[in-house]
């Protein structure tokens, strides 16, 4: 049974349709990566998903429950956690505070003391940068703290929305090196990015959205290979 | 007796007031960029309730102290429950409208709590009933009693308590998270409605404190009493950076050390030509120097990208 599955899927600002009527599935434990050009409509789809916006139409299933009329901050006790585009991290808050805040749906002090550690692990350089104002961090610590944050829920789906956007190859490296890392420890993912390359590489399969219709879907590799990926995305 | 320290004495005990009231239009402030100005209601509601509790049990024959509890416990309920339904009905049906909807209905919020206390307590002055001791205390030549006294120490533990929940709690850490970016505040789990509704619920339970102190202090309630002291809140919240709760705290004893020294000396300063009656004045000059030289208040950052 599939983890996500998103059904004709429509989602309009006013009067302007940004989603179309898409469908695709996420399997438990995959790497799904949705690419596709800017205004696509692959911030909708997450923001849809998260609670964010209200679909007009169309079924969302979430871990064998329908996600209608479940408020956004419901979900995340559910195990849905998006890293949302821009980041949304919280600037006057210290790095702990946070990773804390990523925590807010559980009670469980001792486990969450663990986790904690675990993201200090993973991310040594936010370790020595815990009681510092998150705000005064640079992009790609910010984006790990982002990630992090997310992860201190323990999520059963990730979505990441572009954590690739504005950081540096070095940096951009590290961040693939850890969704990889995140998605071999079991964790589905559903990672959105305009760098359709690297999202690729690291997802099994892929579905690329058009103006708000999904125009391709198959396994990474086919998409890599493919010559109307290659052109449109790929740049060759 | 020592002019100046008694000026200062009196300062510091109407800047607890102010603080406490600040603190109230700060929290909000900061949570949704809304000025709540019928937040000086909520502490005219708290200082009515009380006294007609405080009433009520003075007839029963209870002990004047335990009296004063047991008004100050109902009145902060009461209170709580108003800031929520004030939250509930006249704020959050305007959430996404533009600034000035919110803003006014404020206003049309305190016009209604008002003429509703009118209605219900009167027009008259009240006297209040004195609950606590009145032992006199000199201390280097300049005089304060034990209420005085009391509303220093009181004021000092509530925002102490709201230092820590706002800094220490999970609470405190949800209530800064939606204050600073809602939807991320949403991502994390939050249910938003909940920590603004816990705001104007604490908020409220401060403004019904610092109502009982006020009416402690003076000995007298009336519906009209919470405008004005509302008005030199909202400006301490203003002087210390609204949004800011060390600044409100920052802002309102300042303000109340402006306003009693300036009452002490305008007399020697005008050549008699002003009395201290002229005290309203000074907290309204503070204003507008604030909003001409520091519109961001002394500890705030920013206020105009989000005012
Ligand atoms: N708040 C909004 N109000 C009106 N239209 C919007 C709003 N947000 C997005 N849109 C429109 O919806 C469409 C999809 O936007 P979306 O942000 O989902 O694109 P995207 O695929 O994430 O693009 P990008 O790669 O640039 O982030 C765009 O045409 C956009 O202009
Ligand atoms: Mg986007």
């Amino acid at each position: 049974m599939n983890l996500l599955e998103i059904e004709n899927l429509k989602v309009s600002y006013g009067g302007i349709q940004a989603l179309k009527g898409i469908s695709f599935t996420v399997a438990p434990g995959e790497l799904v990566a949705l690419i596709g050009s800017n205004g696509a409509g692959k911030t909708t789809t997450l923001k849809t998903l998260a609670g964010l916006l209200h679909p007009a139409a169309g079924k969302i299933h979430y871990n064998g429950i329908s996600l209608h009329n479940i408020p956004a901050h419901q979900r995340v006790h559910n195990g849905l956690a998006l890293v949302p585009e821009g980041r949304g991290i919280f600037a006057r808050l210290t790095v702990a505070e946070n990773l804390l805040m990523g925590a807010y749906t559980r009670n469980d002090a001792t486990h969450i003391g663990a986790d904690l550690d675990r993201m200090y692990a993973l991310f040594p350089r936010l370790n020595e940068r815990r009681t510092q104002l998150a705000g005064t961090l640079s992009g790609g610590e910010q984006q790990m703290v982002a990630m992090a944050r997310a992860l201190m829920c323990r999520p059963k789906l990730l979505m990441l929305d572009e954590p690739s956007m504005g950081l540096a190859p070095m940096m951009v490296a590290k961040i693939f090196e850890t969704i990889r890392n995140i998605s071999e420890q079991g964790v589905s993912i559903l990672l959105v990015e305009q760098n359709a390359k690297l999202a690729l590489e690291v997802a099994q399969r892929g579905y690329v959205l058009e103006s708000g219709l999904v125009t391709l879907s198959n396994s990474a590799e086919d998409l890599l290979g493919s010559d109307e990926v290659r052109r449109a995305y790929l740049g060759a | 007796m020592d002019i100046f320290l008694q000026q200062i004495l009196n300062g510091l005990v109407q800047g607890s007031v102010y603080a406490l009231v600040a603190l109230g239009y700060t929290m909000v402030y900061g949570i949704l960029g809304l000025i709540n100005f019928a937040h000086g209601e909520v502490v005219m509601v708290g200082a009515m309730v009380a006294l007609t509790v405080s009433q009520l049990l003075l007839a029963t024959g209870l002990p004047p102290l335990l009296v004063l509890l047991i008004a100050l416990m109902v009145a902060a309920a009461a209170c709580m429950v108003l800031g929520y339904g004030i939250e509930r009905i006249a704020y959050r049906p305007l959430r996404n409208a533009p600034r000035l909807a919110p803003l006014i209905t404020a206003i049309g919020v305190s016009i209604v709590l008002q003429n509703l206390a009118m209605i219900f307590w009167g027009r008259e002055y009240h006297a209040f009933p004195q609950l606590l001791p009145n032992g006199l205390h000199t201390l280097g030549g300049a005089v304060i009693n034990d209420v005085q006294l009391i509303i220093m120490l009181v004021a000092l533990l509530m925002m102490t308590g709201l230092m820590l929940l706002v800094h220490r709690t999970r609470l405190g850490r949800a209530m800064r998270a939606v204050a600073e970016n809602p939807s991320a505040a949403m991502l994390m789990g939050v249910d938003i409605n909940r920590v603004i509704s816990v705001t104007f619920m604490l908020g409220s339970a401060l403004a019904a404190v610092a109502g009982i102190m006020v009416s402690a202090n003076y000995g007298i309630v009336h519906y009209y009493m919470g405008s004005i002291l509302g008005l030199k809140a909202f400006t301490a919240a203003v002087l210390g950076g609204i949004g800011n709760l060390r600044g409100a705290m920052l802002g309102g004893v300042l303000l109340g050390l402006i306003e009693s020294l300036g009452a002490g000396y305008i007399g020697d300063l005008s050549g008699g030509f002003f009395g201290s009656n002229y005290q309203d004045v000074f907290a309204f000059f503070v204003l507008i120097a604030v909003l001409i030289f520091r519109p961001s208040g002394l500890l705030g950052e920013r206020v105009a990208e989000r005012a």
